[in-house]
């Protein structure tokens, strides 16, 4: 009969040490940030009300509500979609399709690798003497959201690259041996296929623009503006910086409304970010191949 | 081919320009998509000139060397002379990213052995999906975190007048890079062949040894590139170390000193310097030192990757 010896006993309790450890290492990494999450929403729940979305700041913003700041990053991220997911999308058939393997391809992956890693500081240094002084777009919803779309293009590069690759080389094959042309092929036969999985990448990409700040703080953003902007030639309030400026620069602000400012940015970023996670699930499950 | 010809001549001319058309269409998309595809170069490129080019009068002009990297004194605005040093600034970036990695580098590591080796099913889905929302929130609410959460424990848990400092921005970075850090290091244990680990298994090895002996060596420079992502996020991270660090130029001689970082400067100083001063074009010859440390960190990372991708 096999019986656990000693040897067997000592290496199933140590490997029960590690599974313990390594989880309650994990455990660590997630807990304070859902009891920061849970300070958040009970500090700052009792702030956000139909009028607090709605209304403009009063009181030198001590009061009032966010709306001009909610509309601001609203446009902000619709500008910077209109510029970076075609340029993206591009971006993806091209390395997708048509990038032979080469030096060149190589560079282009490590040119979109950078673009992800290049302080967001930077980004907004880029974006003052290129769009603010070079173009002359001033400091304008335009500058702002070109900065942001060259800052997160890498997020729909790399998503849009992923879900056109998830599509079988077979599905191409057959459509070129009925005499496809290559573009043929990609639009009626790769790009349905993987429509889903790119969405997923513009969702996250929305959530990325929305929650950014320093690219914006000097290209287009501004700390206070009486008026609603009128184009995307003016400057605009936004969600991310109005909390950095209620937080930091107004004296005698009371301690609830900058709560009620984090909580709603950080639902917005995380429904985006589940509504993406949740759209991948779905394509996961119903994919046939 | 569609519609049947009524003319066999005049049928094979359409087909014939129905195919040409189809040819300059498909050569056109070609040539757009490639400059979609070459776009991220032109950026990467684009952003070394443009912020050269802000940075390049105070370069050949107020630029010194030795005062600029071995100087503490940043008093750009100061009325007698004007000093342009960065030490201190890169000890408080140095010193918040270090304490940062301290946390997170084991933690980050633990969790994605757990994730990838010992979690399974459900749980390990929930945590995946848990540890991808962790890394999307924005680095601004991070900072307000620093600033309104962590300050007053800080102060009331160590007796410290200020709680805006190393301890506060290391550990609010630390738990800002530990999700990132996390999942790269998942991919790089995922990526892993199972047939080293039933090799391993077929042995009589448990599953730590199989762990420790087998996987974790295999995955090594994925994990390092992981660490490296991490470093190279915590060194140009923003808002938050413009939040959480205190903000005052100092070499920390403990975690309890307030510092100001490379990258928070620029964003503080930028809006109040007049365009083309001597401040506004140092402000952007730290931009020009931030990009070069950050291009040789994820060059560095992405050589390292391949490295076991080719192996």
């Amino acid at each position: 009969m096999f019986e656990a010896t000693q040897l067997n006993r000592k290496n199933k309790t140590r490997q029960r040490m590690f599974s313990i450890g390594l989880g309650s290492m994990t455990g660590l990494l997630i807990l304070p940030v859902a009891l920061i999450m849970g300070m958040l929403i009970y500090k700052g729940a009792p702030v956000i009300s139909f009028e607090f979305l709605f209304t403009s700041p009063t009181n030198g913003m001590t009061a009032g509500g966010i709306f001009p700041a909610l509309l601001g990053t609203v446009l902000l991220v619709i500008v910077a979609l209109l510029a970076s997911v075609p340029l993206g999308v591009a971006a993806a058939i091209y390395l997708s399709e048509y990038a032979p393997d080469n030096w060149f391809t190589r560079a282009i992956n490590l040119a979109i690798i950078n673009l992800a890693g290049v302080p967001s500081i930077v980004h907004a240094l880029f974006g003052v003497g290129a769009f603010v002084i070079f173009f002359k777009f001033g400091t304008s919803i335009l500058a702002a959201s070109l900065t942001l779309a060259i800052m997160t293009l890498p997020v729909v590069i790399v998503a849009t690259r992923e879900s056109l690759q998830a599509v079988p080389m077979a599905f191409r094959e057959a459509c070129w041996n009925m005499g496809a042309t290559r573009w043929q092929t990609i639009r009626s036969v790769v790009l349905p296929n993987a429509i889903t999985g790119i969405l997923t990448g513009v969702i996250l990409e929305v959530s990325r623009t929305a929650g950014e700040t320093a690219p914006i703080m000097f290209t287009g953003a501004a700390f206070f503006l009486p008026l609603l902007p009128q184009g995307v030639f003016d400057q605009t309030m936004a969600l991310s910086l109005h909390l950095f400026v209620v937080s930091t620069q107004v004296p005698g602000m009371p301690e609830q409304l900058p709560f009620g400012v984090a909580l709603v940015l950080i639902s917005m970023v995380l429904i985006m970010n589940s509504l993406s996670i949740a759209l991948r699930m779905y394509l996961r499950g119903k994919k046939k191949w | 081919m569609e519609q049947p010809a009524q003319n066999t001549s005049s049928g094979v001319d359409a087909s014939f320009d129905q195919l040409n058309r189809d040819w300059y269409i498909d050569k056109a998309v070609q040539v757009l998509v490639f400059l979609g595809g070459i776009s991220a170069i032109v950026f990467i490129i684009g952003i070394f000139v443009f912020i050269s080019k802000e940075g390049f009068g105070f370069l050949v002009g107020d630029f010194n060397f030795k005062e600029f990297f071995f100087s503490p004194n940043w008093r750009p605005t100061s009325e007698s002379k004007e000093t342009f040093g960065i030490l201190a600034l890169v000890a408080g970036t140095a010193s918040v990213t270090g304490l940062a990695m301290l946390i997170a580098i084991p933690f980050s590591l633990g969790a994605a052995i757990f994730i990838a080796e010992f979690a399974s099913g459900k749980t390990r889905e929930f945590l995946k999906i848990t540890v991808e929302l962790l890394a999307a929130i924005p680095s601004v609410v991070w900072g307000f975190i620093g600033l309104a959460i962590m300050n007053p424990i800080i102060i009331e848990t160590f007796n410290v007048p200020v709680g805006l400092n190393v301890l506060n921005a290391g550990v609010i970075l630390g738990l800002m890079a530990a999700p990132i850090m996390t999942s790269i290091a998942e991919d790089a244990l995922k990526a892993v062949p199972d047939r080293y680990r039933e090799a391993a298994e077929a042995m009589g090895a448990t599953r730590w040894q199989v762990i420790y002996k087998v996987v974790l060596p295999a995955a090594k420079n994925g994990l390092l590139g992981a660490v490296l992502l991490g470093v190279g996020r915590g060194f140009g991270e923003t808002m938050a170390v413009l939040m959480a660090t205190g903000h005052s130029i100092n070499i920390p001689t403990s975690v309890f000193d307030s510092v100001r970082a490379l990258t928070a400067t620029i964003a503080a100083e930028l809006g109040e310097t007049a365009a083309g001063s001597s401040h506004y074009q140092a402000l952007f010859t730290i931009g020009i030192f931030l990009f070069i440390i950050t291009f040789i960190i994820n060059l560095a990372a992405d050589l390292i990757v391949r490295g076991v991708r080719k192996g």
